[in-house]
């Protein structure tokens, strides 16, 4: 067991700046995903805590060992990659046994090491096939098993789900989240899917344009995002963002006024789409139904906010059909305030 | 009516191709059949017979053999190093390839002739020799008295010439290898050397039966190289072949000759078509 010190690790591809000086600690035992956009980083960075790509500047630290010059494969790390990498021309039993074949292992230790692998990741009948025989889903569990086989200290995963089907990802997902639990290997995960994050990790560092924007529990950085950014490309909807005007420390949504943390001026509402109780039109902010999307579990409503368009979770069996105006009145708490010209989050109380 | 003219397409397409080979390949092929098994129009050995009763036929059989041996497996070492150290290169990996490359361009006779040029009496490797004072004046070494200074004067010759075919194609084959692969065995700990042989050249497999079923069948036809640089001291078997056909006016032997190094051919095709097999399911 060991934890992650990243720290003022910077990488410039030429001119271009991947990386800005980013530190992060990973706990021992953490699960902690790398969330953002394609060309975030984030990728980049386990990479260079993996050591198979040079940093610019900057430190990384396992378990208080300096790691940032030794190579990779003095690093004792496991890794899961995108496309699996398993090896097409090792039996699954080889390739599990790979790494301990690597540390010199006897085979007492091999075997009983990939027995256990194997059964946590339910292949233990598929030991003697080759991986060209496997499913997607079945080669993403050789992978992990790979993995977790060396009882690696530190475990990174480089969007180990994005090449399965929903399904399989799903269920993936949960048995993933059951076997870190169990194992407490600490863990860096990058993902570019937010419900991924969300559901696996214990923190989450959401990174944009070569910096991490948020570095909080899931839960934090769904309902409290620092910037207009992390509310966006956090949860799905995304949050909405209504340009609200304030005069007197008053924010004035329709025929609600609430107290806002500025004293004049505009500033946007951050409000989740779960966030809205529905009510008559002169009752709240006036809400103009343009599109219903029955999803099931609740309805989708897309409409218009004065000029702005946001979206809004009512109940499965609303009666509400496009065309029609309701009134929607926000959960007060749960309003982001956001500047309006930097898209950074607010103080709570001006 | 569409379907079967759609259908028939291909075919069409294929037939010209396959005409010209019937008619510069199948046709000469048995004629060379023929010739080898006839003497006088009738049906017999005596070629054959002939062919191995020969003075030089043991000598270009051996000479033939042993240089495949040291060649081949010379060419396919080199040529590994060398598209490795490519993948290497992060800039001018084209150009250096395309400098190694260089000798497919040059014709074999060609080849040979240069390296005659720095390997004869007072060619340039004996004028650097004397220069350095190794040598104390022009030294024969392409002669029937010097046959080792000979045989490895042909094998350089044919490393210069040829490595480069295996290289393209070994270097080809590198680039089909998904770069995950030795990224996942060095996380694990494995050592650059332990990457090579357990990952790389396992994987490299396809592209090495190519390399070495092409090279070897052209290293049993080598004649042009040996013939510029030793002419008969280093007797081969398609040397042989021409001699026969041109100085002795004996096609039916050269025919014998011709299907010796065939059968040689198609027997060494079939053992690595067999030896360097990819199993279907260790396909990636």
């Amino acid at each position: 067991m060991a934890d992650i010190q990243i720290e003022r690790v910077r990488k410039d591809f030429g001119a271009v700046r991947a990386l800005d000086e980013i530190t992060l600690h990973v706990a021992d035992g953490e699960f902690v995903a790398l969330l953002g956009p394609s060309g975030c980083g984030k990728t980049t960075l386990l990479r260079i805590v993996a050591g198979l790509e040079t940093r610019t500047a900057g430190r990384i630290v396992i378990g208080g060992r300096d790691l940032s010059d030794v190579p990779t494969r003095n690093r004792g790390l496991a890794m899961v990659f995108q496309n699996y990498a398993v090896f097409p021309h090792m039996t699954v039993y080889e390739n599990i046994a790979f790494g301990l074949r690597m540390q010199g292992a006897d085979t007492t230790r091999v075997q009983a090491q990939v027995k256990r692998a194997a059964e946590l990741l339910h292949i233990e009948m598929l030991l003697d096939r080759y991986p060209a025989k496997l499913s997607g889903g079945q080669r993403q569990r050789v992978a992990v098993a790979r993995a977790l086989a060396v009882e690696p200290p530190v475990l990174l995963m480089d969007e180990p789900l994005s090449n399965l089907d929903a399904l399989l990802r799903l269920e993936m997902r949960a048995d993933l989240k059951a076997i870190l639990q169990e194992a407490g290997t600490t863990t860096i995960y990058v993902t570019h899917d937010q419900t991924e994050a969300m559901g696996l990790a214990d923190r989450i560092a959401v990174m944009h344009g070569g910096r991490i924007v948020q570095f909080d529990t899931p839960m934090a950085v769904y309902g409290r995002p620092q910037s207009t950014f992390v509310g966006g490309f956090v949860g799905s909807p995304p949050m909405n963002f209504i340009k609200v005007d304030v005069t007197g420390g008053q924010a004035k949504l329709g025929a609600l006024s609430l107290p806002a943390p500025v004293a004049s001026g505009s500033v946007l509402a951050g409000i989740r789409a779960e966030d809205f109780a529905l009510v008559e039109r002169d009752k709240g902010l006036p809400f103009n139904v343009l599109v219903v999307e029955p999803l099931g579990s609740h309805a989708l409503m897309t409409g218009r906010v004065a000029d702005q368009i946001i979206r809004v979770v009512a109940p499965p069996d609303t009666a509400h059909a496009a065309g029609t105006e309701i009134g929607l009145a926000p959960v007060q708490q749960r309003i982001v305030w956001m500047d309006a010209g930097s898209g950074t989050a607010l103080g709570r109380s001006a | 009516m569409t379907r079967a003219r759609t259908s028939l397409l291909p075919y069409l397409l294929l037939a010209p191709s396959l005409l010209f080979l019937a008619a510069l390949f199948l046709v000469p092929l048995l004629q060379t059949i023929g010739l080898s098994l006839t003497e006088n129009g009738e049906l017999s050995p005596a070629n054959y017979q002939r062919m191995v009763g020969d003075l030089n036929f043991v000598p270009s059989l051996r000479n033939t053999f042993v240089l495949v041996l040291v060649v081949v497996p010379a060419q396919v070492v080199f040529a590994l190093a060398m598209a490795t150290m490519l993948q290497k290169l992060r800039l001018g990996r084209d150009i250096v390839l395309w400098i190694w490359t260089i000798p497919l361009g040059v014709s074999d006779l060609a080849a040979g002739l240069v390296w005659l040029a720095i390997l004869q009496d007072r060619g340039y490797l004996n004028s650097a020799l004397m220069a350095l004072g190794v040598i104390d004046g022009p030294t024969p070494w392409l002669t029937y008295e010097t046959p080792v200074a000979l045989f490895f004067s042909v094998v350089a010759a044919e490393v210069w010439r040829a490595t480069a075919i295996v290289l393209v194609i070994l270097v080809a084959g590198l680039q089909l290898i998904p770069r995950e692969y030795a990224e996942a065995a060095e996380v694990f700990g494995a050592r650059p050397w332990t990457i090579f042989r357990r990952i790389t050249l396992p994987l490299l497999r396809p592209s090495l039966q190519t390399a070495l079923i092409l090279r070897t069948v052209l290293a049993f036809e080598v004649f042009a190289v040996v013939y510029a640089i030793g002419g008969r001291n280093f007797p081969v078997l398609v040397g042989e072949a021409f001699v026969w056909q041109t100085d002795n006016q004996n096609t039916g032997v050269a025919a014998a000759y011709a299907m010796l190094v065939v059968v040689i051919s198609l027997a060494s095709t079939v053992f690595y078509l067999r030896a360097l097999r990819t199993p279907p399911e260790q396909q990636p």
